[in-house]
């Protein structure tokens, strides 16, 4: 039974107290005393606050307390910025957890309300005048690094200026010649230009954020509930910013709603709560609102692109050269400089051997929510640009997109390839992968129905897309010189109790992924228990091992190595139990299925739970050994891990309105080995509607004034599932050479891919109709105005 | 997303329902909640006392009346959608309140409710605006009805009266006719960017006397064209210039092409908008949606 644990589709434990409406979520949290906090936004994206006049909200009924900016000096530290990139002239601005002098987007906290039910505060955020002198404002990226553009920040955390309101400058190069590569190419082969919008994105996690801080003033410690992917790392800041010491500082991530990287950062009204916490000696809470979570929860990507390729007129690739303007927001949130640049510029040779490129990436401050990791977090940027201009080479050339993919791929590989970019890809074989996703899906059948033309005033488009994503992040010693201010390794404990029965406490914080299960599956494959007798403990940093936080794919890439790691440890200490009680030599004795026995005798094994009670009687240990069976592991992987995969995409576009209907999907992903192929299947599919998402409906819009127009979901095009056909996802497996399971991470694949596919598919449909490019989201206006532009042309 | 407060009454009847909204003016009616609780929560809202009239029996359900149906003002789009009633005598209406929102909105959600609040983007005003359908009301004067023509009166308007309760509509029946409601979606809002309703019927022209002695063929032609549209109009529009195209007209591609394409007469420049579909776009578009729902209610005869 156990050898066939590991690669079984059993549900999802997590799943009873989740779909029963039993599960404890952050807003769950009431504590005996409670008051609760609502945070007044500034009502405008860029102003000078000439006046606060907070009287009638502190008279108003049920009102505890109202802070501004000036309560909070020297009590809050300014928000943390945790990704220090190197060589990139990064200027951090100040970002105060309450605005005191000027407020730079509309989500910016000029007050917080503290009162004794949440109507109440809410009611009494209403009575607070605030005085604005207005100022210009800028949401554009490229436009913000402009010279005439409003300068958002006077100084940087050093006191230096930030000219052009750019934050860095980040530069990604690497092989041969380009210019010589570019030159050529004008001469002899090709060069494709393009210009691309990454709009910005809403992640949308099912449940919005919050905060309960509970300060103890008699002790001094602080308990703080807080929807977040990585507790350890918010309790690391929020003792630099609030000042309380680590040892009395408690973060619990309860049940957490979904992140898709919205939940990594810390944030300025976690912070207040804490603070009016400290300062009322009175639990508090916070809860946004939906409106609140678009206004001022992070938002994803926000670049503009321009990306010229060179290739020979067979359709071989010789040079990228990129420049990326990317929109940071007003602030630099906890991990954004990272995004747009290691995360994205270093995969920018995807699985192509492209002989030389250069990126420059500028971060640059608008006055916009700040942007963060959203699900792919710069991978899905780099995908699409190469994905899109390959599709271009292809149409220029008069080449099928899938043979100049062949024609640029990495051959494949088993252990180790080393990039432009300087990454060493562990395993890969690209162009398997297409071949079988091609063969699979009809590909050829499907292109001839396309030459049939349209049928019914519907033009069928296809859209390939080949990706390799960079993620298990990652090895601690590349963290530090990549400036992440953090350790990249994962942790584990796996303790044993006399009956056999297993708890295991993680460092990393799941929050929809499924580790509860699959962690579950590791051990019981490792060692021979049943998974329904291992517990996985995990969100609470009292009781759990440090950790660094579910995010980059990285959970089970990094903290699965470490459980796998630790449980084979207890399989070591097991084995010499065994032999010693089976007055055996250890060099003898076998292991099978979660029994120990003298080689050639299994008929007289001792079995784990059997090892478990006498480890913990200890009645009769070898000598030196010590008492009881646990075991702890820190895993510090040698190198990310490289999943990767081949995506086609069907869309009918309807020419007399401009309609996009995708009506076939195809994802075929290599994450290595599969532990729970539901699992993986689950996380497939939600990958890649987020990436149709952003390609089909959804793009988050500021107005000239830099007022969010996308306020709400009534505006926000989420997919929704009657517009999606049936997800078909196959996969190959290729183990990952120096992952002690072979496995890869499987959370952001479908994402990477989908976008770019998704939007080769509609340009293919309308190539016909001499349509050469389209803004995402693909909404029918837009669609529609093209075709009228092409007809007209 | 809070609500400012309010005093809460709950009418176990018609009458008591009267009795109330004049004892507080300026009151709201709750019926299914869908369109007055959001206000509520985004505060856009902030009536002194809601009135629930949820739970007033007598306000609900589906009954044949006449010629026609008669549709209590707390039948949910669910009962309406999965009427066999409807679906018989007015099938655009119950394809319309199948379209509505989500399932959640749909079972909750109300006929009254949505046509009281008579937001432009709706579906329901569209089809009962095509069908003629009328609206009974209660007021402090006794009952009268109004015809849908004249009910909506502009952008989230009525001419309902502030003591005025819509307690049921009356739509005449289009069995033997064919009609048909076809929607453009707003892929966020689930409300109508475009929304199209239609009912035709196929008559004959010619066949007297003098044109059996000549030996002519009797002429299938549309008859009793009605057609309206609404998502991108403050208020359901009937499209006179389509139906006037279209009227007498024998039923083919290019008959249909030709009269949809007269909608643009129709429409005017007082047309809605938004970040997602600019009222040109919608314009531009709106013979396509025309077009399809004149075809299918064409193709639904008999």
């Amino acid at each position: 039974m156990s050898s066939r644990i590991f690669g079984s589709g059993i549900r999802r434990r997590e799943d009873p107290r989740l779909i029963t409406g039993s599960a404890t979520y952050t807003h769950d949290i009431v504590l005996p005393g409670m008051v609760h906090a609502a945070m007044l936004r500034s009502s405008h994206a860029h102003a000078r606050i000439t006046r606060i006049d907070t009287e009638k909200a502190r008279v108003a009924p049920g009102v505890v307390a109202v802070y501004t900016g000036a309560d909070i000096e020297g009590a809050l530290q300014p928000v943390p910025c945790a990704w220090l990139l190197p060589d990139s002239q990064l200027r951090i601005a100040p970002y105060p957890c309450i605005a005191k002098d000027v407020v730079r987007y509309t989500g910016d906290i000029v007050a917080a309300v503290v009162a004794e039910t949440p109507y109440q505060a809410q009611d009494a955020l209403d009575l607070i005048e605030v005085h604005y002198d207005p100022l210009p404002t800028v949401t554009d990226p490229e436009k913000a690094a402009g010279d005439d553009a409003p300068q958002l920040h006077a100084k940087d955390i050093n006191g230096d200026d930030i000219p052009g309101n750019q934050a860095f400058h980040w530069t990604v190069a690497g092989g041969g010649d380009l210019d010589a590569a570019f030159a050529e190419a004008e001469a002899n082969g090709v060069v494709i230009k393009e210009r691309i919008l990454q709009q910005r994105l809403i992640p949308n996690a099912m449940e919005p954020r919050g905060a309960v801080a509970q300060y103890t003033r008699a002790t001094g410690e602080l308990t703080l509930w807080n929807t977040t992917q990585n507790p350890h790392i918010v309790r690391f800041l929020c003792s630099v910013v609030t000042g309380v010491p680590e040892d009395k500082l408690r973060v619990i991530a309860p049940e957490v709603g979904g992140g898709f990287g919205s939940k990594i950062a810390v944030y300025p009204a976690d912070f207040v709560t804490v603070f009016c916490s400290k300062t009322l000696g009175r639990p508090v809470k916070w809860i946004e609102t939906r409106s609140e979570n678009y206004q001022a929860t992070t938002h994803g990507r926000d670049h503009v692109q321009d990306i010229e390729l060179a290739a020979t007129k067979d359709g071989k690739i010789t040079g990228l050269r990129c420049t990326v303007h990317a929109g940071m927001g007003a602030y630099l949130s906890t991990a954004a400089p990272g995004i747009p640049t290691i995360l994205h510029g270093l995969m920018l040779s995807g699985c192509y051997t492209i002989p030389a490129l250069k990126e420059d990436v500028y971060g640059v401050y608008t006055n916009g929510v700040p942007v963060e990791a959203y699900r792919g977090a710069g991978r899905p940027e780099a995908t699409f640009m190469l994905e899109r201009l390959i599709d271009m080479l292809a149409n220029e050339l008069d080449l099928d997109p899938a043979d100049v993919r062949r024609r640029n791929f990495i051959p494949k590989f088993d252990d180790g390839h080393e990039v432009v970019t300087t990454l060493n890809y562990d395993s890969g074989d690209y162009p398997g992968a297409l071949d079988k996703l091609i063969e699979h899906t009809g590909y050829q059948a499907l292109r001839e129905k396309q030459k049939a033309g349209p049928s019914n005033g519907k033009y069928l488009g296809l859209g390939l897309s080949s990706y390799v994503e960079i993620c298990g992040l990652g090895p601690s010693q590349v963290a530090g010189a990549i400036g992440f201010q953090g350790g990249l390794w994962e942790s584990a404990i796996v303790r044993f109790h006399p009956t056999g029965k297993v708890h295991v406490f993680i460092g990393a914080s799941p929050h929809g992924q499924g580790e509860e299960t699959t962690f579950a599956q590791i051990v019981a494959s490792e060692i021979g228990v049943d998974a329904g007798d291992v517990k996985i403990f995990h969100g609470d940093t009292d009781s759990t091992p440090m950790g660094w936080g579910t995010y980059g794919s990285r959970t089970t890439a990094v903290g699965g190595a470490a459980l796998a790691l630790a449980v084979r440890k207890i399989r070591d200490k097991a084995k010499v139990l065994a032999a010693h009680l089976l007055e055996a030599s250890v060099e003898d004795m076998d292991y099978e299925d979660g029994k120990f026995f003298v080689k050639g005798s299994p008929d007289k094994a001792k079995t784990i739970q059997d090892i478990a009670l006498m480890a913990n009687v200890a009645w009769n240990l070898p000598e030196g050994m010590e008492a009881g069976l646990e075991a702890t592991t820190f895993y510090d992987p040698p190198n990310f891990v490289f999943p990767y995969g081949a995506h086609l995409a069907v869309v009918e576009v309807d020419a007399s309105t401009g309609q996009v209907e995708l009506t076939g999907y195809t994802a075929l992903d290599d994450c290595g080995p599969q532990i729970n192929p539901v699992i993986v299947e689950g996380q497939v599919h939600g990958g890649i509607v987020q990436g149709v998402g952003q390609a089909l409906w959804e793009g988050a819009a500021y107005d000239e004034s830099g007022q969010l127009i996308t306020g709400s979901m009534l505006d926000y095009a989420l997919p929704r599932a009657d517009l999606l056909p049936e997800l078909d996802v196959i996969s190959t497996v290729t183990r990952s050479p120096h992952h002690p399971l072979g496995v890869k991470g499987i959370g952001e694949a479908g994402t990477i891919a989908s976008t770019s596919a998704v939007y080769n598919a509609v340009m293919d449909a309308l190539k016909p109709l001499g349509v050469k490019r389209v803004d995402m989201p693909f909404t029918p206006e837009r669609v529609w105005r093209a075709i009228q532009e092409a007809k007209g042309s | 997303m809070f609500a400012a407060d309010f005093e809460y009454y709950r009418a176990g009847s018609v009458a008591e329902a009267g009795q109330l909204l004049a004892a507080h003016p300026g009151a709201k009616l709750l019926a299914g909640g869908h369109s007055l609780i959001p206000l509520l929560k985004l505060r856009l809202a902030a009536p002194a006392a809601v009135i629930d009239i949820g739970r007033i029996a007598e306000l609900r359900g589906i009954s044949t009346d006449g010629d026609g149906l008669r549709i209590g003002a707390l039948t949910t789009h669910a009962e309406i959608a999965a009427s066999d009633t409807v679906k018989e005598h007015a099938a655009a209406l119950a394809e319309a309140a199948s379209q509505i929102g989500d399932p959640a909105v749909r079972n909750r959600g109300t006929i009254g409710g949505n046509l009281a609040h008579a937001d432009p983007a709706s579906d329901l005003p569209t089809v009962l605006a095509a069908l003629g359908a009328t609206m009974t009301v209660k007021g402090s004067g006794g009952e009268r009805t109004i015809d849908a023509a004249d009910f909506f009166t502009g952008m989230m308007a009525t001419s309902l009266g502030d003591n005025d309760l819509l307690t049921a509509i009356r739509v005449p029946s289009a069995a033997g006719r064919g009609n048909a409601y076809v929607k453009f979606s707003h892929p966020a809002s689930r409300y109508a960017v475009i929304g199209v309703a239609a009912s035709i019927g196929i008559g004959t022209t010619g066949g007297g006397w003098m044109a059996k002695i000549k030996g002519e063929p009797k002429e299938t032609v549309c008859t009793d064209v009605a057609v309206a549209i609404g998502g991108l109009v403050p208020k359901p529009l009937r499209c006179s210039a389509v139906e006037a195209a279209l009227k007498d007209q024998a039923p083919s591609e290019p008959a249909f092409a030709a009269a949809a394409a007269a909608v643009s007469g129709d429409l005017g420049d007082d047309l809605l908008g938004d970040v997602f579909a600019s009222g040109d776009y919608r314009k531009a578009v709106a013979s396509v949606y025309v077009q399809r729902a004149i075809e299918a209610a064409a193709g639904r005869v008999g």
